[in-house]
């Protein structure tokens, strides 16, 4: 039973992203351009998603466990450091200028469109150099 | 390339409310946070064990959009709005800067906003501010968007 959740929890995020109009780069860049051609669809998305969630994870944290694990795998970091705000910074710098994050990206190669193909190569070349250059 | 869109409540509050529970499926099943950036990287970097479930979710995240696009057709006027060059600065940024920044849209803005957390909370104002201030940069400043 464990894999088929995992396997519904990727289909159903990969289907909110589609239907949500996420995977259109344009949607979230107009979403970030509140001084001009401002589409506020994602703040739904958002908003809708945590409507779903922050009720949902007060009543799975009663819980003792996860259904199918033996503890809840949870941030236990409470610091605000730099790497947080330089990461968040640099992120957005990335969003913006292509309209992509990284559920987006992934989805968005299903229009067989090259340069989203290149968007995600350079993604995960980004999270590889960070691995061993930034954290070795 | 500036491409205008239009506003779409109904679909982004379906969209967003499925995501949301896919994020509660997954923490409810294995305990897990649905942040993409961290599911991504994980898949390719970790060992086995902490791969799979990883894999098992991203193949899932495929099959899942390909039949939402087959039925709403939602990818069909889909293109990319940058040119290559922009398109592999700004792959580098998004790779490099979730992974230290810890999380991404998912990860920061949806569960670590719905657990209350401080860092997700700064994180998310942050990137969506220097999100905002980069497209005020590139279509107001330079003009046509890059």
């Amino acid at each position: 039973m464990k894999p088929w959740f995992v396997g519904l929890a990727g289909a159903l995020f990969g289907a909110g992203i589609t239907v949500s109009g996420m995977a259109n780069p344009a949607k979230v860049q107009n979403f970030l351009d509140v001084a001009g051609s401002w589409d506020p669809s994602l703040a739904l998305v958002m908003g809708a998603a945590l409507l779903v969630v922050t009720p949902g994870f007060f009543f799975v944290f009663k819980m003792s466990a996860p259904k199918y694990a033996e503890a809840f795998a949870l941030p236990t970091r409470k610091d605000i450091d730099w790497k947080l705000l330089l990461g968040a910074l640099l992120f957005g710098i990335g969003w913006a200028l292509s309209g992509l994050c990284p559920a987006p990206a992934l989805v968005a190669t299903l229009t067989g469109v090259s340069g989203f193909f290149i968007f995600l190569l350079a993604m995960v070349a980004g999270m590889i150099l960070y691995r061993f250059v930034f954290e070795s | 390339m500036v491409v205008e869109t239009v506003f779409t409540p109904v679909t982004a509050i379906i969209g967003g409310a499925m995501i949301g529970l896919a994020a509660l499926v997954l923490m409810w099943s294995i305990g897990r946070i649905a942040g993409i950036s961290g599911i991504v990287a994980g898949a390719i970097l970790e060992a086995e064990d902490e791969r799979n479930w990883r894999l098992l979710f991203l193949a899932g995240l495929f099959v899942g959009a390909l039949i939402a696009s087959l039925i709403t057709g939602a990818l069909d006027d889909v293109s990319s709005i940058a040119s290559t060059p922009v398109l592999i600065v700004a792959g580098l940024l998004v790779g490099i800067g979730t992974r230290m920044g810890g999380g991404c849209t998912s990860g920061h803005g949806v569960c670590g906003i719905s657990r209350f957390s401080q860092r997700s909370i700064v994180a998310t104002t942050v990137f969506m501010a220097s999100g905002a201030a980069t497209v005020f940069v590139i279509r107001h400043l330079f003009g046509e968007g890059v």
